[in-house]
Formats: structure tokens, sequence, C-alpha cells
């Protein structure tokens, strides 16, 4: 894992790389996401200096896209699918169920910084609805009763 | 070029990655090599099947066996019988829903599913394999930019898109020839071409499948709108929750540039064209054009009044041409057999064939194309194979957010723009998504509309304030809150809204709720008058009761949280109802189905 400068200098470079074409700031600001998995605000302070613009700008940007977080999520990110194939095919219960299992409300983080839990739009997978995600992971055809065996795998990942 | 005498056709869409093609692929790689069959045999990752139902899926050509859900210890089995041996793996060919046949011996395009289709945007989905230029080229590719570029005038090419009738695929239905012809109008310095791939309507993914299975075909088509419009650059705006599909449109970019289709000079001609690739971040607004475009800009993506009209002022307030992918998907077709092809499929109104995205309660989830006009029936019976578990149809759900809800009796509608709207819902993106009889319909608009108030841009106040008012009102009924003049509150929100919100989501946004309202208001008077679901849905107007099946066994009475259930040994027990949460422990715990929800 790369220490606090690595990642900075990173950042720096991609700045340097996009700040002269058009509309730079949103792929700026994927590249940030991706580099510390989120865009606080000394990161933002950085793009909007890099790039010329105010930082009420990058903050605006920041905000208005569900992908920019600004705080850090947890390792394993669990995105259930709440599009309208799932949704009837029940995935509003498997999200119940591991709000429960993980004893956090949705668009948190655990307070063992393990797990976020995310409501997420269309996967497009509706042919294995309801869906979720467990960082790349994706598993289909899900019922409540899937869920704690699901958690307990990853709990024990660490 | 080598031949081989066999070609393996993996499904590589999302939806068999997902329950792992990839891992097929690799394995049929090792034991084809293992067997010494690999100057014999090839495998090859395709796109979407279109039957997401029965993935993984495997195609083994020349026979055409349609292998279905086929797992990695599968794979040992076909290779060595079917491949080596010449004797197909009957107990793993695909099985008809409706049917229950299982032939090895049937075509593709003699299954149901695929026997009343028609591929015209799809039609190398699934064919080709979408990270080889060369196979696209092999299927005519790029064949039909060569002709515009050639051998028509801009003028010509503009001239026969109109004359097919095409429409936009994206929702909106507005003629593609008169977008195109407004933007050859406008006289500027700088044009683009831009194409709408940010798919967001719920449950609708063929143009994600397109992407993934045909990127080639999104591309030439922009390089033919960029010489009939006059842009020498164009952007392909894609959700950032599509990685497959940008990866593969990457490397599209990049062969045709290798290739000379995309760059300097194209095919000798003084037309230069280059395409960029924007990620979205997150946000349904930014499938409205103009919110795409500020995005693209690298801004918010809130939508601005129109007119100005992309047409004039759109991107870096140049003159800016916007399509969906699958409406670009047809266009080298268009090009290549010509407008009165094109026209010969489909009603009055609109030609050519519409894919959708049939999901929810049906037994063949997956893409499907067909000819515009094709009945709702057809469509979810014959190629859908009908709802699972004998459960009765209640509603099909066209146009994701901006749609609604049909019943039964309108099943026989043909699908075109003017009748889906006609019947109070919308074409939208094409998804189409089925409610059985456990499905409530209070619910599903309740579940529509958070999603707009989640996704409403805050922009103007209709759609900011008035979808969360209406979203209120909803949440109240289904809980058993309702009061009477709920409905008219809700209908007079709804005509509000649609009326003064700025952009076309704003304005849709209440449709999910008014077709509800219009072909299921029994189902919101009861929950309001009866503090009822008939659906069984909701949770909060559940009765739980306990049925003379009850043996008397006391299980319930002590798992109960809220001391609800009463009742001695061996004798019948009884659930106060005011005291119930409604939580479901008992059920659970009855081991003799004695406890049912009313």
């Amino acid at each position: 894992m790369p220490d606090m400068k690595e990642k900075y200098d990173q950042l720096q470079q991609v700045i340097e790389e996009l700040k002269d074409q058009p509309g730079a700031l949103m792929p700026v600001l994927q590249k940030a996401q991706g580099i510390f998995g989120c865009v606080p605000m000394d990161v933002q302070k950085i793009i909007a200096e890099g790039l010329g613009v105010t930082l009420s700008e990058v903050y605006g940007v920041a905000t208005f896209y569900a992908q920019f977080t600004l705080e850090p999520a947890g390792k394993y990110i669990i995105s259930v699918c709440m599009g309208t194939a799932c949704y009837v095919k029940g995935s509003q219960k498997v999200l119940d169920k591991l709000s429960e299992e993980l004893n956090v409300p949705v668009g948190k983080t655990s307070a063992d910084g393990l797990f976020t839990l995310n409501a997420t739009r269309c996967l497009g997978a509706c042919g294995l609805a309801p869906v979720m995600t467990v960082n790349e992971e994706v598993y289909g055809r899900l019922t409540p009763d899937d869920i704690p065996g699901i958690i307990a795998k990853y709990r024990e990942l660490g | 070029m080598e031949i081989y005498r066999s070609h393996v056709l993996c499904c590589g869409g999302t939806g068999c990655t997902s329950s792992g093609s990839a891992q097929l692929i690799e394995r049929f790689e090792q034991k084809i090599a293992e067997a010494g069959l690999e100057k014999e045999v090839k495998v090859i990752r395709t796109g979407c099947f279109g039957l997401c139902e029965a993935g993984p899926v495997v195609i083994v050509y020349p026979e055409g066996t349609f292998y279905s859900r086929v797992r990695v210890e599968d794979v040992d089995e076909i290779v060595s019988e079917h491949l080596l041996k010449g004797r197909k793996v009957q107990h793993l060919v695909y099985t008809d829903h409706a049917s229950h046949e299982q032939n090895a011996n049937k075509s593709l395009n003699d299954i149901n599913f695929y026997k009343h289709q028609k591929r015209v945007a799809l039609r190398n989905c699934g064919v080709i394999d979408p990270e080889n230029i060369d196979e696209y080229i092999a299927f005519d590719g790029y064949m039909a930019l060569e002709k515009a570029l050639t051998r028509m005038t801009r003028e010509e090419v503009i001239d026969e898109i109109l004359k097919s009738g095409l429409r936009g695929r994206g929702g909106g239905g507005f003629p593609t020839g008169l977008k195109w012809k407004f933007t050859y109008n406008s006289q500027a310095d700088q044009k683009y071409v831009a194409c709408n791939a940010d798919e967001g309507d719920p449950g609708a993914f063929m143009d994600r499948s397109i992407l993934e299975g045909d990127p080639h075909a999104v591309i030439e088509a922009m390089a033919i709108a960029g010489y009939a419009i006059g842009a020498s650059e164009g952007y392909v705006y894609v959700r950032a929750e599509y990685p497959i599909a940008v990866k593969r449109l990457e490397i599209a970019i990049g062969q045709a540039h290798e290739y000379g289709l995309l760059g300097k000079n194209i095919f000798g001609t003084d037309f230069s064209f280059d395409l960029k690739i924007r990620l979205g971040a997150g946000a349904f607004v930014c499938g409205e054009e103009t919110a795409l475009m500020r995005s693209i800009e690298g801004k918010r993506g809130e939508p601005t009044p129109r007119p100005p009209f992309p047409a004039v002022k759109g991107l870096f307030a140049k003159p800016t041409m916007l399509n969906n992918v699958e409406t670009y998907a047809n266009v080298p077709q268009i090009i290549l057999k010509g407008a009165d092809w094109f026209c010969e499929m489909g009603t009055e109104k609109s030609k050519g064939t519409k894919v959708f995205a049939l999901g929810g309660k049906i037994n063949n989830t997956g893409l499907v194309e067909v000819p515009m006009g094709t009945p709702l029936r057809t469509i979810i019976y014959d190629i859908g194979g009908g709802i699972p578990n004998g459960k009765a149809f209640k509603a099909v759900q066209t146009g994701g957010p901006s749609g609604g809800c049909l019943p039964a009796e309108l099943l026989d509608t043909p699908v075109d723009y003017d009748n889906l709207i006609a019947a109070g819902s919308m074409m939208g993106s094409g998804g189409m998504i089925v409610m059985d009889e456990d499905n409530c319909m209070v619910d599903i608009a309740r579940f529509f509309l958070d999603f707009t108030v989640d996704e409403s841009c805050g922009k103007c106040a209709p759609c900011r304030i008035g979808t969360r008012r209406m979203l209120e009102i909803l949440e109240r009924i289904v809980e058993g809150k309702g009061e009477e003049g709920d409905i008219e509150k809700l209908e007079n929100l709804a005509n509000t809204i649609k009326a003064t919100a700025l952009c076309g989501l704003g304005q849709t946004a209440p449709n999910p709720v008014l077709s509800t309202l219009k072909f299921f208001r029994h189902e919101y008077e009861a929950h309001i008058k009866e503090k009822k679901c008939p659906a069984h849905h909701c949770q909060k107007l559940l009765q739980y009761v306990i049925t003379d099946k009850c043996r008397g066994c006391t299980l319930c009475s002590k798992i109960c949280p809220a001391g609800a259930i009463t009742g001695s040994v061996k004798e019948m027990h009884h659930i106060d109802t005011a005291k119930c949460l409604k939580c479901g422990a008992c059920i659970e715990k009855c081991r003799f189905g004695a406890i049912v929800k009313i």
C-alpha cells in the first residue's frame, strides 16, 4: 500500500496530465477517488489549486455525484441492487437483513471499519435478481437466509 | 487466418460473467489444450446472448448446441464428450420453460425465446468476439461508414435516416433524422457528436449489452453521424458502473484507430473523426441530455432550460448531436440496407425494432429484440415464458421511473411509442418489469418516488419539493396511516409537477403514481380505507393469525418478543393483534404452518 506522500504525488501527476483537457474536473476527481478511496477536503483543495478552479466548484461537483465520497469506506463495500427487477424480487429484504446482521444503517460503515453497506442503482444483472456485490464479487439469486453465511466468510478473512 | 472445425461461444455479458463465465472460458481453454484440440477448436468470449436466465450460456458451433447454466465442473464433460467424440451432452442442453422440451438438435432460432425475435441492434451480440475488430468487419462492419463517406453526400445520409423513421431509443422517441438535420443546419467552427450511454433506468441493460457485445457498431454509427452533421469529435458518456462496457469500448476505439477507421482522413477522404470516453459518476439525472453535457464539461449534472437546444448550443456551447446507444446501433444497418428495408419492420409511426430488458417475475429474464408493434402478451408469454411458480400476472412496468404500470387488460397492446403513451405508460429505454399478485402496486409507486427523490438534482422546486411531498404521502399510505383525501392530494401534486418541472425527468416523475392510480386505484383505497394491503406485501398492514392447524406446542409464544401470543399447551394459540409487532418470528418458528398473514 503506497504511503500518503506517494498518493499525493500520484494526485499531482494526474492533475498535470489532465489539466489542459476540457472538462478535466470530473476525470481528476474520479482518479482521486481511486487513489485515496475518497475525496476529503484537503484533496479537494489540491485539485482546486491544480486546476485553477474554486474550492466551492470542486465541492459542488464532489457532492453532486454518488460515486464520490468524502469519508473513507470500509474494507468491503457491499452494494445491494435496488433496481426495479431486484426490488420486485425482494432485494429490500436482503438489504434489511444485511443492515441487521452488520448493525449499520444503509449508507454507513460498520464500527470495525470492515463493511460499508450501500443501496445501489441497477447493476444491469437483472437476470440474477436480487443481486448484490461485495467489492468486485457478485452474488445473485439471493434470499435473506444467504446473508449470514456470506458475511461470516468476509469476517473470517478480516 | 486459421480455420477451426468447432467454435465454443461463451457469453461474456455482465449477467453471465457474474455467474462465472470467465472461469468457464479458462477451463475450456485448459481442457481443450489438454485434449490436444487447440488447433481444431476455438473458444470465443462473445457479448450477451440475451437469455440471462439460463446463464452462463455456451453455444457450440457448427452444431449450434445450446448449453445453459453451465458450471465449471461441466466443462470437462463437454470437452471430452462433445468436442472430442462428437456426442452432445444431453443433460446440459437448454430446457424450454413453456414446453419443458430439451432438444439438442434444435437450432437457437427455433427456441421459443428467440423464435419471435428480430435482431437488428443486437445482431452481433452473442455472435462475434467484441474485442476483435476483424470479426465485426467480417459481419459487414464499417461497410456503412465506407458507403457514407465515399458514395453518399452528407445530405443523402441525413435523408436516409429521416426516411427510415428511426426514433430515439433512449425514451423520448424524437425522430433521429430531424436531430441530425437540425445540427447539420447549425453553423459553427466546431460541432460535436455525443452518445448517451448513461443507462440509468433501473431494470434496463440493453445499452450496456450493446457496448459489451458490439462496441464497433456504436463507433461506426458515431463516425457516420459526425460526417453527416460536420463534426470531427465525439464523446461517449458511459456509466462508471459498467466497467466491462468501458473496457471493450476502449479496446474497440484503439483498434479502429489502428485500422484507420477513426482518426485523420478516414477511407482516404478529407473526413477526420475522433472519439473520447467520459465516465459518469452515479447521477441518474445525467441521462437527461442537457445534464449529460454539463457533466462532460466537468460540472454538476444539472439540466438547463431548452431552448437553446443542443443542436444549436450544446457541449462547450457548440452545436451537439446526442443519441442513445441503441439508436446508434441501428444506424449502420439503415445506411447499408436502406431506409426501405428498415421501414418494413414496425408500425406506422414507430419503425424498426426495439430491445427490451425483461425482468422481475418472469421465467425467461433477459434481453429481447422484437419488431415495434409486437403485443405485450407475445413478449411476456411467448418469449418470456410467462410467470413463474404458477402465480397470476398483475402488471408490467415499462419506461422506468418515468413510465407506468399496465394491467392484464392491456396485454394485447401492440408495443410502440404512441400506444404505450396512450395506455398511460411510455417506452422509455426499454426496461420491462413483470409483477405478479404478490407485488403491491402502492409500494411500487412508493419505490419509484423514493428513487426520484433520491435522484432529483434539486435545481427546480416542483421536482425537489413536490416529489418529496408525494413520497411522504405514499409512505404514510403503505404504513397504514393513509387519510381520506390522500389520493386527491397525490393527483394534484402529480399534475402540478408534470406541468412545471424543468426537465423531462421531473415532468415524468409522477407517472408511476398516476398510472397505478389509474389502473390499481382499488389497492390505494384498500390501504387507506380498510388499512389492508391486497397483495399481503406491506408489512405494517398485515395481520398475523393462528389457524386451526395449531397443535399448541407453545414455541411461538416463547419466541414472540412482544408477548402477543397466548394459549395453553396442546390448545390452539391466539395472537393479540394490538400487541403484535409483525416481525414474522412466529411464522419462521412454527412447524405446522399454522400462522398466516392476512
